[in-house]
């Protein structure tokens, strides 16, 4: 177990390496009810939130979902966040733990016309993320999984429990996220849990944040703190596309994002796989070969499960050519430029 | 969580296990568990000169990195090559198949096998991982 944004989480149920060949090959299950849930409603919510983040939620149909950031004054990421438009006028921002009490006071800040409501503590989050999740969940709810579209979501029941069930998720599998009642989600997980009993009759598997961080690593997915952050804008982190500089009216950010997309990013976010197998880790500087002057730094690092090599995402100040090497504890270790995402599931199968 | 009787132990949760002038070494079923999943071990060559209590190689996991450190005075006789295949060889079989290396111990001038101080007993060891939670 550790402290996680002031919640008491699993960092592994047993094996992380096992956890994570579960969801790329099988499902797991995972509890995320740390996440923050905030509401947004009325009739000005959606223009409100077009205001608020850099994405153009009122553009979104109901039912379906965006992944957008929440950008200061100067650009820079004050979190990433999932928005459902549950209804017309009810839209659910999902906010990374340690961020929730920012995001909430920024988005009453900036959505005056709409009504802004911390749900975080009414609202527990299970998800069923691999290959087989959607024959899976089919067996626990009276909703057609396979109707639920990526990147949307529905009402229904889960294991009889009222829940907003998403096809969601942060580690490159097809999945889904459940958002239940605290008072439920029990239910909802050993349900899931019993749908698929396995070999060995030990129910589904559950995975922690180790499995969590090296899935959503190998998917080339931000991580807030580590490849975002305040001194970022999405355009660093290549997201620029969740920047609708597109969308009618001004928005938070707007001017010093239209400035940066104009002059281009400072930094190049990078994936590199180590060709030693002595792993890069958050930090570590990566170095120019074979000068050896500091290119830029390590944001995210682990081995592969996947892979079974050493990858790494990392900043750097130069182009993205390298050849590159990176500081490992004072051993310069190579390291080859790869495309993101290390692992893209439509190309697996 | 296992701490066989027979071994001694150091504050950096090594085991060793002593046969004549011959140490073999590895980290405890604690150590094992607090890293998870080990992906990744850097051993000393052989013929090796080790220092009680200084790093000689490295145990990475997916979290994290630690400093091997040898227990005794000596020189390396033989590492576990099979880690390299199968380091969970480390966190399936900690006092094992998971062994790491071997040491011919220095001999003290009196001709006597030289411990250094401070090793741990099975039930201090246990004492020590208790205390540290």
């Amino acid at each position: 177990m550790t402290e996680f944004a002031g919640w008491l989480m699993p960092l592994r149920y047993g094996s992380e390496t096992a956890e994570h060949n579960a969801v790329r090959s099988a499902a797991a299950l995972f509890d995320l009810s740390h996440m923050g849930e905030i509401a947004v409603t009325g009739p000005g919510a959606a223009a409100a939130l077009d205001y608020a983040v850099c994405g153009w939620p009122s553009a979104l149909a109901p039912g379906r979902a965006r992944y957008t950031m929440l950008c200061a004054p100067d650009g820079g990421v004050v979190d990433d966040l999932v928005i459902y438009r549950q209804a017309a006028d009810r839209f659910l921002v999902v906010a990374n733990a340690a961020n929730t009490a920012v995001v909430l006071a920024e988005l009453r800040e900036r959505c005056p016309g709409a009504a802004v409501q911390d749900e975080t503590a009414q609202t527990a989050l299970i998800a069923i993320q691999g290959p087989n999740a959607s024959r899976i969940l089919a067996q626990v709810t009276e909703l057609s999984p396979d109707g639920v579209r990526y990147y949307a979501g529905a009402y229904g029941k889960v294991a009889g429990c009222p829940a907003w069930v998403a096809r969601t998720g942060y580690t490159g599998e097809d999945g889904f996220e459940i958002y239940c009642a605290p008072q439920d989600a029990e239910r909802v997980w050993t349900a899931l849990s019993d749908a698929a009993p396995g070999a060995d009759g030990a129910g589904l598997p559950a995975a922690g944040l180790a499995a969590r961080d090296t899935l959503r690593l190998e998917a080339g997915m931000p991580l807030y703190g580590n490849e975002l952050g305040p001194d970022v804008t999405p355009y660093e982190a290549g997201l620029g596309r969740v920047v609708r500089l597109d969308k009618p009216g001004d928005f938070v950010g707007r001017a010093a994002l239209a400035a940066r997309a104009a002059e281009g990013p400072r930094r190049t976010l990078i994936g590199l796989v180590a060709r030693s197998r002595r792993v890069p880790r958050h930090g570590y500087a990566v170095l120019s070969l074979p000068a050896g002057t500091t290119a830029g730094v390590v944001t995210s690092g682990a081995p592969s499960p996947t892979l079974g090599v050493p990858i790494a995402m990392a900043y750097v100040e130069t182009g993205p050519e390298g050849p590159f090497g990176i500081d490992v504890r004072g051993k310069t270790e190579p390291a080859d430029v790869t495309e993101l995402p290390f692992y893209d599931r439509s190309k697996q199968r | 969580m296992s701490v066989p009787a027979e071994l001694r132990y150091t504050e950096e949760h090594e085991w060793l296990a002593i046969d004549g002038d011959t140490a073999s070494v590895g980290i405890t079923d604690y150590a094992a568990q607090s890293l998870g999943d080990v992906v990744y071990v850097s051993l000393p060559a052989v013929g090796a000169a080790v220092s009680a209590g200084e790093p000689c190689g490295e145990v990475e996991s997916t979290k994290s990195v630690s400093d091997l450190y040898s227990p005794v005075d000596g020189e390396v006789t033989e590492v576990n090559e099979e880690l390299d295949d199968d380091p969970g060889l480390v966190n399936a079989e900690p006092y094992g198949a998971g062994w790491m290396f071997r040491v011919r111990v220095t001999v003290a001038p009196d001709g006597e096998t030289a411990l250094p101080p401070g090793l741990l007993s099975a039930t201090e060891y246990e004492e020590l991982t208790k205390s540290a939670g």
